[in-house]
């Protein structure tokens, strides 16, 4: 349904580019739900922005394909872009959305936004649409006349969700969207989650530093490291048996609460991406660093839907 | 049984909130309302629960960065629930805090050594070389190494784990016997997180400092503290031996916690949680009686909701405030 094919996003800053994106390729089926994991810095709400096109004004390059339902997005004009595409087939939450809720504006109000204008719909029947939504994500519809204001955490990120729902969208990107809340609000979303892409056979991009919460959602599981996605792989294979040097290290600084483990770090951190080394970009925190990790490693697939960017997997070696 | 370094009782601190015309109407939040907790020396023990439940103010209080409403707080034998501001700068010494946001807690114009020496200037430390002699040790100590390249930079020229290290530095320059590290580490990255918790669990044991460490994250708990106190709505609702609470938790809340915090597992993805409905109460005006009553799976009705819980010892120092065990 959605392939994204070496996307490029770079974007020039007074002390150079920075390579946000280098590169990245993955695709993505029909409800189904990819995690993107990383620490921060690592590019992966630029990846998500750039998916969406909401691009920083400062951009330098941008290229690489986007295809959704064999349409290649990148070649759409933006003004067909934001008609047919930004908030209608794809919905974009961003990170801290709860609180990007307008205050002096009532929940409904600001909820039929997208549809006044993307869908031309007249106000009643898209307050009518605003109540399902919200009895979706479990909020009762009384709270379209109430304010922000009146809303905890945990329903404002309901009310947000259901605002990314409302133009029944195909594909759905959420960055980081607990971050901010209460292990049982949390908990209480993630179920939400589950329950919407199920019953509206939904495709997630889910963005997140959190390895453990991924596993809540993920079908797939891409991790970034500098700009880049050094390992792609199904979840009952990754969160069992990681690849990459740097996704088995930070599955090693995962703390678990059943199994007991030793706990480990990565020393050093991760490059800048203004001016990432040559070769492989962990080469300097990797523990397995030979001579060839001084060249780019090339990525390496591992069966149909999986791959790894390391010289230890490449064919042919030992 | 080793030396006890704290002990709190009956612990209560409210916040007066003024609300109506003039505000005339007074409202009091009860954000600690009735703790008790003891720590012997060189141990280390968890104050975990979520946002609001009132363990950022219970950490501040027992440091008497606030005044305490009620209760006492015993230190060394010494009572300090009320010292005036001149014995307080003793206590001052003895106690230290590693705050959550290390960016925000660090003065953006001073350098490293500069926020090292301050405390140091303070408590009088008059010799120049004396000084420095001691912030190079604790620079080493909290690997902030090569010091040369450190000891003159700004905070924001520090990566997050390097400023939240420094943080500790100054924490830790006086040479306190206890520590509140309030989640000292919800603001960094996976790898830098273990990096940091390693460093105050080696700080804590060569010191042989009292940590209490705050956190609404019980995961990490396991890997850094001894005992773990669990806190909902102002009270401590269970507490026990850290591997205990994990492997037999009793307090309804606690086990709702436990159950929904996920370990890396693909399994996850395929399975709805159970969570208790609802939100924490307001502290203004808790419920009556248990005050996870309104969310709790199993409430004995006529008693949970009507008269307060206990603190019961289930077993052998496993404590919870639960109807269920009395």
């Amino acid at each position: 349904m959605l392939g994204v094919s070496n996307l490029v996003m770079y974007y020039r800053t007074l002390k150079g580019e920075v390579r946000a994106v280098d590169d990245v390729s993955f695709s993505l089926q029909k409800g189904e739900t990819i995690a993107i994991i990383g620490e921060s810095g690592c590019g992966k709400s630029s990846l998500a922005k750039s998916i969406v096109r909401l691009l920083p004004r400062n951009v330098s390059t941008y290229r690489g394909k986007v295809i959704l339902n064999g349409v290649n997005l990148m070649e759409l004009d933006e003004e067909t872009f934001n008609r047919e595409v930004r908030w209608t087939k794809i919905t974009y939450v961003p990170q801290a959305a709860l609180n990007s809720l307008n205050p002096v504006i009532k929940i409904g109000d600001q909820m039929i936004e997208p549809l006044l204008f993307h869908r031309k719909m007249d106000k009643g029947e898209a307050l009518e649409r605003a109540a399902k939504a919200l009895r979706l994500v479990g909020v009762s519809d009384a709270f379209l006349h109430h304010y922000p204001f009146e809303l905890s955490g945990g329903m404002k990120q309901r009310v947000i969700i259901a605002m990314a729902l409302l133009t029944e969208p195909e594909l759905m990107i959420l960055d980081e969207p607990t971050s901010s809340l209460d292990v049982l609000t949390q908990a209480n979303i993630m179920n939400l989650l589950k329950r919407i892409r199920k019953e509206m056979d939904l495709s997630m991009i889910f963005i997140t530093h959190d390895v453990a919460l991924s596993s809540e959602l993920a079908d797939k599981v891409a991790v970034m490291y500098a700009g880049q996605i050094v390992e792609l792989g199904n979840a009952e294979e990754f969160y069992r048996d990681p690849k990459h040097p740097y996704s088995q290290k930070l599955m090693e600084s995962v703390p678990t609460l059943r199994r007991d483990k030793e706990l480990s770090f990565i020393p050093g951190s991760p490059p800048s991406l203004l001016n990432p080394p040559k070769g492989c970009r962990f080469a300097e925190r990797c523990p397995f660093k030979f001579d060839k990790c001084s060249e780019d490693p090339p990525i390496t697939p591992l069966d149909e839907d999986s791959y790894v960017k390391c010289w230890l997997y490449e064919k042919g070696s030992s | 049984m080793s030396e006890q370094l704290l002990r709190v009782e009956n612990l209560k601190k409210y916040f007066e909130v003024r609300r109506g015309l003039f505000g005339r109407r007074r409202f009091y939040v009860r954000a600690v309302d009735g703790v008790d907790l003891t720590l012997t020396k060189g141990e280390a023990v968890s104050i975990v629960g979520e946002s609001g439940c009132g363990k950022t103010t219970l950490g501040k209080t027992i440091l008497r960065l606030y005044e305490p409403t009620d209760g006492r707080i015993i230190f060394e034998g010494k009572d300090i629930t009320h010292l005036g501001w001149k014995e307080l700068k003793w206590y001052r010494r003895e106690t230290g805090l590693v705050q959550q946001d290390p960016f925000g807690a660090l003065p953006p114009f001073m350098t490293v050594k500069r926020i090292l020496e301050e405390p140091l200037i303070i408590h009088g430390f008059k010799d120049k070389r004396e000084r420095e002699e001691r912030i190079y040790k604790v620079l080493e100590r909290v690997r902030l190494t090569p010091i040369e390249d450190f000891i003159n930079k700004y905070p924001h020229m520090l990566s997050g784990g390097q400023q939240q290290r420094l943080v500790i530095a100054r924490s830790i320059i006086l040479e306190p016997k206890l520590i509140v590290a309030d989640e000292p580490v919800s603001m960094l990255d996976a790898s830098v997180r273990v990096e940091i918790l390693k460093l105050l669990q080696d700080l804590q044991k060569s010191y042989n400092l009292s940590v209490i460490y705050i956190t609404h994250d019980l995961s990490t708990t396991k890997y850094f503290s001894e005992r773990i106190f669990i806190m909902y709505a102002a009270h401590i609702v269970e507490s026990a031996g850290t591997r205990e609470i994990l492997r037999n938790p009793m307090h309804p809340y606690t086990k709702a916690l436990l159950n929904v915090i996920p370990d890396p597992d693909p399994s996850n993805r395929l399975a709805i949680k159970e969570v208790p409905a609802g939100e924490p109460p307001n502290l203004i005006d808790p419920p009556l009686g248990c005050r996870f009553h309104p969310r709790c799976p199993s409430p004995v009705k006529g008693l949970c909701d009507v008269k307060e819980p206990p603190m019961i010892e289930v077993d052998e120092g496993h404590y919870a405030k639960c109807w269920l065990y009395a």
